[in-house]
């Protein structure tokens, strides 16, 4: 689960202070999928950095599985990130001179997974996303829908308690978009949560729950 | 930091980043490492070396192995011909030869100068006497003939002249030393020894880069002792050349604990350097290394530059590297490897070039430096620790950068922000 508690986060740019996020609270349960919606600058990605301890809030509390993330060390959220969250981008940030397989397999040898069991585990995950045959491309060699699945493989190899995906559909076309979200699907009801930020109405209905966000507040709930 | 995990990881991605990257850039830091070696090993070595090839000199044309000499106190080496009997009778001893030697002078216009006003052509020099086919088989001397001939047994009234005694061969002025104008092989000098005066013939002159040769003239042995008034035969140094494989100080020793010691001076060619050439070998070795801190230097920003513009330029990835959890420790690991297999690389190949080409040749092709033959001076031992100095300073070199581009906000690299 993760409970976020007036969360605000301002950004300084000389004399001027901009608060892109003005006190949100905001809870998802443990299995959950959740899209976040809303329009350009509302504050949707700087919402889902705070969320996924990839940036540090000015102030509020986030709490995942009940402990209190502000209290820990750049050290310990680098570990939580690592073996507790899983991190879908909007550009697939894969690593150029890795093949999709060690892409993957990775992060489970930064958790010191034996090496052979580590890379059973990324093909095995690359096999359920459909990239069974592109174990050894590189990401260039690959297409952005590929790419992006590539992503989603080596967020979830680690079974991570919840999966951030920041607009995984954006950069992709119709057919590989659907593909996309059918794996995001089919995680959710293998019971994995999912906080996705999306612009596209057709893909937030694939989540359980639809929060608008707007000047940085939540402004809306729905639920498709 | 360097835990077995972080290394384990910083490993892969290092393998992963060289494996990948553009093979002509890594071709490029490889030389520039290479270079950086030699220029570590080589100005030291050349610098050392020159002054190497001078001992080098003096050891094989001039005192050979060991040199037993009078001892300061005493004019010539007292009981030499039982001396010498000890040295022949050394299974470890290859050759000996035995030198008269005495100041003198040397006229060279005694015939055509018409009255005592007229200066005359004297130089005053070292005469050695020797036995021309034993002095040749320790110090082959004869090499050095630029004119005319080399002595052989029974050349009475003949004489060898080192080439700094000949004008032409002269080719700066120094300040109380004369040498001899209009003289060639065949023409005749008049000689004075302890007051004996002897008209003898030029029959060649020697240049060689050991001053004792090109400042000295060489008789035979005998006509010198006579000369002297040496009818005790008695001679004046002892070269001593000994088997490959001996060493010398051993025949140094043996010829002590006979005693030899008590009558004359017994030394190896490293025991006979005067101090100043040990000082001038620290001064160059010193001089040496600081020019090659200078290429370490260089080598350091190299790296730096290099691991800085990869860093930066990777700064995105470095980015998600910590968003997806990889520790930065072994971010930092990875470009500290690289930098290390760069160095290694280059030292590698210059160990290869420096052993396999450039030391051989260089012994074989000495620099045709005016006072020696330089060589390359390279030990072992000497270039494991500029190996090794290369290493550390790249890795901290490769260190800094990474530590610099690593630590900074993971979103803001993730986000390519300021």
């Amino acid at each position: 689960m993760i409970r976020v508690t007036n969360l605000k986060k301002s950004f300084k740019d000389g004399e001027k202070t901009t608060e892109v996020l003005k006190g949100i609270d905001f809870t998802v349960q443990n299995g959950e999928f959740v899209a976040i919606m809303g329009r350009s600058g509302a504050g949707k990605s700087t919402f889902l950095y705070q969320m996924s301890l990839l940036d540090e809030p000015t102030s509020g509390e986030i709490f995942i599985d009940e402990k209190d993330t502000h209290s820990m060390t750049i050290g310990e959220k680098t570990s939580f990130r690592l073996t507790k969250l899983g991190y879908v981008f909007q550009d697939y940030a894969l690593l150029p001179e890795m093949t999709a397989l060690e892409n993957v397999a990775l992060p489970l040898l930064m958790q010191d997974m034996p090496e052979k069991k580590a890379y059973e585990k990324a093909k095995e995950h690359l096999t359920k996303v459909g990239l069974g045959n592109r174990l050894d491309n590189l990401s260039g060699q690959l297409s952005g829908g590929e790419q992006q699945r590539v992503s989603i493989a080596r967020a979830i190899a680690h079974e991570p308690k919840i999966l951030f995906a920041d607009e995984p559909t954006a950069n992709l076309d119709n057919e590989s978009s659907r593909v996309i979200m059918n794996i995001l699907k089919e995680l959710h009801a293998e019971g994995q949560t999912i906080i996705m930020i999306t612009h596209e109405n057709e893909y937030s209905k694939f989540a359980e729950r639809i929060i608008q966000l707007d000047d940085g507040k939540i402004v809306g709930e729905e639920r498709p | 930091m360097f835990s077995s995990l972080n290394i384990r990881i910083g490993f892969f991605l290092a393998k992963r980043q060289i494996r990948r990257s553009n093979p002509w850039t890594t071709v490029l830091i490889i030389f520039v490492m290479f270079f950086t070696f030699l220029n570590l090993v080589v100005v030291s070595g050349i610098l050392v070396g020159l002054l190497q090839g001078a001992i080098n000199a003096v050891r094989t044309h001039y005192t050979s192995d060991v040199i037993v000499s009078s001892l300061n106190n005493k004019t010539y080496i007292e009981n030499s011909p039982e001396i010498i009997n000890i040295i022949k009778s050394l299974p470890q001893v290859e050759h000996m030869s035995a030198r008269y030697m005495e100041g003198g002078t040397l006229e060279a216009n005694y015939k055509t100068r018409t009255n005592d006003k007229e200066k005359p052509n004297i130089a005053a020099m070292s005469i050695y006497g020797i036995n021309p086919v034993a002095e040749n088989k320790v110090t082959g001397i004869s090499k050095f003939m630029v004119e005319g001939e080399y002595l052989a047994p029974g050349d009475y009234d003949q004489i060898l002249l080192g080439a700094y005694l000949d004008k032409k061969y002269m080719d700066f002025d120094y300040p109380g030393f004369t040498a001899l104008e209009n003289i060639k092989p065949g023409v005749k000098v008049r000689m004075v020894v302890n007051g004996v005066e002897r008209e003898v013939t030029i029959k060649g002159i020697l240049k060689a880069k050991v001053d004792q040769l090109s400042m000295g003239v060489f008789m035979i042995d005998s006509q010198l002792r006579s000369m002297i008034g040496r009818n005790d035969y008695n001679v004046d140094e002892i070269s001593i050349k000994v088997k490959p494989g001996t060493d010398p100080a051993d025949v140094r020793d043996i010829l002590k604990r006979n005693g030899v010691d008590k009558v004359a001076k017994v030394q190896t060619y490293i025991d006979a350097q005067p101090k100043f050439i040990k000082d001038m070998i620290a001064t160059f070795s010193l001089l040496g290394n600081m020019l090659s801190s200078i290429g370490l230097v260089v080598a350091s920003i190299t790296i730096f530059i290099v691991i800085f513009i990869n860093a930066i330029t990777r700064r995105k990835f470095i980015g998600i590297l910590k968003g997806i959890g990889i520790n930065e420790a072994a971010i930092e690991i990875s470009y500290v490897l690289q930098s290390f297999f760069y160095a290694l690389c280059g030292s590698i190949v210059g160990v290869i070039v420096l052993y396999g080409f450039l030391e051989p040749w260089m012994t074989a092709h000495p620099i045709d430096f005016s006072f020696s033959d330089g060589i390359l001076v390279a030990p072992i031992s000497g270039t494991l620790f500029r190996v090794g100095l290369l290493m550390v300073t790249t890795i901290i070199a490769g260190f800094i950068p990474a530590r610099l581009v690593v630590r900074k906000n993971t979103l803001d690299s993730i986000l390519g922000r300021n």
